[in-house]
């Protein structure tokens, strides 16, 4: 496809859905002037899967297990902003241990998740023995997983009023082991994307992002943090969130960079964050059950390693919820990335396409049908 | 480039970081959860599993005093190990192999 405007022959061409560097169903038009990035159409739709239907017609329950595979990766996150939203409609108190359990348990996710990202980004520049390098070490945050819920991937430890699993001091003392082995074997990785020359040579000064418009046009999460704008709902103090000490981690160089950046120092805050919940964590209980319905409405907000994720509860005292509305990181994160993939070369696409850590399956919300098509 | 001829040494003398599965099993680690079975001398036909299962894989018939246990709808997630009051459900510590059909697997007393 190719249009002429103004003598100067403009190229149209398709990237995804189906791209090898891209793991995920969205596609994105480029309009090019022989190099150079002029316009980008996104469009998803590709997979859409109904999960929030799904939800509404499924036993309040049971939605826990739903939620969690609306994203692998974060499927943890995903099942405890889901039972916080229960657990506001039906005014349920979570025992703080199992806050800190969760609180633990998230932060092992996003450790799992940024250190996938950082693998699937070193090997979208070229780098494919440091991708192999990184997944080496994550498999130790796995196996953590695997010790603790019984799975490498789905912890479903969440239940409605707390969790369904306890830390024994055995399983502490490993994690804390674990935890200083998995620093060790990551220090050398994370002083190479600080410190290596062709890495900062493919990333700076690439997909440009100013903090005024990350700000206006809503990102979140990382790419926001990249930006210069300290916003994680971690602050907020959801969970055990408010009683540990943290700090949000920004850049504020607001290139691509920038954003592999906050992932790497958010790798060592998240170790952090374990240990410190692991030294403070309280004995007692570890589920307060409550034989309410869910009624009225609640909104939650968490930060998943993608950013801000928002559930939108409307209760009506049946075993059905009226309505489940979750919004993930990635949704907000799309107008962002089409202004950072303006005015580059080709070349740079996927570095700054993977910047945002698009997740496109768990943002699938609506089908875009065009009548005219159909 | 010293300090890559290190690596390089290293490397050629470490073992590999990956299992040679099949050949090898992967290792097991404690508390894994794995495939499900049903003791039938032990349940009473309670139905609390089939109540909580969020896949909807079990399917008890109080009256034939039988349970139907679909292997590849279940999400392993050990809800119905946790919820069975009289531990008719054992948690096994292996997965359930691949099978070319699909098939339920029937519990009877
Ligand atoms: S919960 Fe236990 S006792 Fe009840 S039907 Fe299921 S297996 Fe049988
Ligand atoms: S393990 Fe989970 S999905 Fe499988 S039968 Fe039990 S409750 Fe159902």
């Amino acid at each position: 496809m190719s249009k002429q405007t103004k003598g100067n022959k403009l190229t149209v061409f398709p990237y995804g859905p189906q791209h090898p560097v891209l793991p995920e169903p969205i596609q994105l038009k480029f309009v090019v002037d022989e190099e150079k990035i002029v316009d980008v159409l996104p469009n998803i739709g590709y997979v859409h899967r109904g999960i929030e239907r799904a939800i509404e017609l499924n036993d309040y329950r049971r939605n826990i297990y739903i939620c969690e595979r609306i994203c692998g990766i974060c499927n943890f996150m995903h099942g405890m902003a889901y039972t916080e939203t229960i657990e506001k409609l039906t005014d349920t108190v979570v025992p703080v241990r199992a806050s800190y359990l969760r609180t633990i348990w998230a932060e092992l996710a996003r450790l799992q998740s940024h250190m996938l990202w950082l693998g699937l980004f070193a090997e979208s520049i070229g780098f494919e023995s440091l991708f192999m390098q990184i997944w080496k070490i994550r498999e130790i945050v796995l196996d953590l997983n695997e010790r603790t819920g019984g799975h490498r991937i789905h912890l479903s430890t969440n239940r409605i009023g707390g969790v369904g699993k306890d830390m024994d001091a055995n399983l502490i003392s490993t994690y804390f082991k674990q935890l200083d082995k998995l620093q060790k074997n990551y220090d050398p990785i994370a002083n190479l994307f600080h410190k290596d020359a062709a890495f900062k040579e493919k990333t700076q000064n690439i997909g440009i992002l100013p903090k005024k418009i990350a700000n206006h046009l809503g990102a979140v999460g990382p790419v926001i943090r990249g930006s210069g704008i300290p916003q994680d709902m971690r602050t907020t103090g959801y969970e055990a969130y408010g009683e540990l000490d943290f700090k949000p981690i920004t850049y504020d160089s607001e290139d691509v960079y920038a954003r592999a950046l906050v992932r790497v120092d958010e790798t060592y805050q998240s170790m952090e964050i374990m240990r410190q919940a692991l030294k403070q964590m309280p004995d007692g209980p570890i589920l307060n059950k409550n034989e309410k319905f869910p009624e009225g409405t609640a909104i939650v907000r968490v930060e998943q390693p993608r950013g801000e994720c928002f559930y939108y509860g409307i209760g009506n005292g049946t075993i059905h919820l009226e309505r489940c509305k979750i919004r993930t990181p990635t949704m907000p994160n799309i107008p962002p990335l089409l202004h950072m993939l303006v005015g580059y070369e080709v070349a740079d696409i996927n570095p700054i396409v993977h910047s945002i850590d698009p997740c496109i399956s768990c943002t699938e919300r609506i089908t875009y049908v065009n009548k005219e098509d159909a | 480039m010293p300090k890559l001829l290190g690596t390089i040494i290293r490397n050629l003398f470490s073992k590999p970081a990956t299992v040679n599965y099949p050949f090898e099993a992967s290792p097991l680690v404690e508390g894994t959860r794995g495939s499900i079975s049903f003791n039938m001398d032990r349940c009473d036909q309670c139905q609390d599993c089939e109540r909580v299962c969020p896949s909807a894989a079990i399917k008890v018939y109080p009256d034939d005093k039988k349970i139907e246990w679909d292997q590849f709808k279940c999400i392993y997630c050990h809800l119905c190990v946790e919820t069975c009051m009289h531990k008719a459900i054992t948690a096994l510590d292996h997965v359930q192999s691949p099978d070319y059909k699909k098939s339920v697997t029937v519990f009877e007393s």
